[in-house]
């Protein structure tokens, strides 16, 4: 098995066409079922959604001194809105989430597979 | 600060009053309910209030203490009108109304957790500036925009997305610890020195009117952080600087463009 993030990327100042309450409700079901689905078959690890890109913070060395600065950290007109890391047998298998996904919300979505991944050092 | 009644109340002392005073009870307010917004709404409630009140009723001896009483009122009303502001007024009971009925008690100073938090340096240099002004110099977003020329909507939009980051990110509301407090210390300097530039460089009506502000910025730090060194090496920097302001597109004799007012300040020790 390997692992992917599936990350949710939304563009800057993009205007979408707002969806309705009955879509948004559409989306959120859909959501639901295919979360399910994925802790059911266990491709679920884990999944967040995130603040605006600027309310990111930036910590950074510069000679000795450790600097904070305001985000985002990539001069970018996309940004990271939200991610699902999920455990899949290959590629085509992670690409069969992201369909899924995508499908609910409308979004396009990075496929990424991960190189590490830790659980909480044992002590 | 006593009013007494024969004086005539007006707008502009109401203004005046405004102006010296909104920080405080917007620190305050802050303090007492945890939201920016909540308390800036609750602020400019109070002086509407006193806008009608004070013309008859006179300035009450403690305007300040009146105000974020009245503040506080308001605040608790409108956080029991919805849920979330239920569970925050939960949480914050405890420290309901400290202060007699009609205020006149010692309002606690939390003006220097407000700069700090104001000055975070997770906030980009321009969100920090304005916001500093809006909530500690009590500046209305379109003295703010004015004062660094952009559009009003450019600026509302700025301090949105500010708030939104303190709120979202939980910029806490606190004076560093002394480890962290030279870097944040050194932030809230440059805020202040920013403030006075602008003013500076600002030809229209608002640049004197910032150099005030970032003297009176830097005279409240002072007065909050009195063994703080590079606090005092500011003071005194921006009011040397403001002596000579006038000379710098004047040509006058230099001795002459000293203005001694300013001057006993920035060299006393």
């Amino acid at each position: 098995m390997a692992r992917y993030m599936l990350s949710v990327h939304s563009r800057e100042g993009e205007v979408r066409e707002p969806l309705t309450e009955e879509e948004m409700q559409r989306s959120h079901a859909q959501l639901g079922v295919i979360e399910r689905e994925m802790a059911a078959e266990g491709a679920w690890v884990f999944s967040a959604r995130l603040h605006e890109a600027d309310t990111a913070t930036v910590v950074h060395v510069s000679g000795d001194e450790v600097l904070t600065t305001d985000g985002p950290f990539a001069e970018s007109k996309d940004h990271l809105g939200g991610f699902y890391l999920i455990e899949a047998a290959d590629l085509d298998a992670a690409l069969g989430w992201a369909a899924k996904v995508t499908a609910a919300i409308r979004v396009p979505i990075e496929v990424r597979p991960l190189a590490g991944f830790a659980d909480a050092p044992h002590a | 600060m006593h009013h007494t009644p024969d004086r005539a109340v007006d707008a502009p002392l109401i203004g005046r009053i405004f102006r010296e005073e909104s920080g405080r009870s917007v620190a305050a307010l802050i303090a007492f309910c945890g939201d920016i917004d909540v308390a800036e709404d609750a602020v400019q409630e109070a002086f509407a209030i006193a806008l009608r009140r004070w013309p008859e009723a006179g300035v009450p001896p403690n305007p300040g203490g009146w105000i974020t009483t009245t503040a506080r009122k308001r605040a608790i009303d409108r956080l029991r009108r919805d849920a979330r502001g239920r569970d925050l007024l939960g949480e914050v009971a405890a420290l309901a109304e400290p202060d007699g009925p009609e205020g006149g008690g010692t309002v606690p100073d939390d003006r220097l957790r407000l700069i700090f938090t104001c000055c975070h340096p997770a906030l980009s240099a321009e969100a920090r500036v304005a916001l500093t002004l809006r909530l500690l110099g009590g500046l209305s977003t379109a003295e703010v925009a004015r004062a660094f020329l952009v559009a009003e909507l450019t600026m509302a939009q700025r301090l949105v997305r500010t708030k939104r980051k303190i709120k979202a990110a939980r910029i806490p509301y606190r004076v560093p610890e002394d480890e962290e407090l030279p870097q944040r210390l050194r932030s809230v300097l440059a805020v202040i020195y920013l403030v006075y530039n602008a003013g500076v460089h600002n030809a229209g009506i608002a640049g004197p009117g910032l150099c005030a502000e970032a003297i009176r910025l830097a005279r409240i730090l002072s007065e909050l952080m009195p063994d703080e060194p590079e606090v005092d090496g500011m003071l005194a920097l921006v009011l040397l600087i403001e002596s000579r302001r006038a000379s710098r597109t004047r040509a006058t004799a230099p001795s002459r463009c000293w203005t001694s007012r300013t001057v006993p300040g920035g060299t006393a020790p």
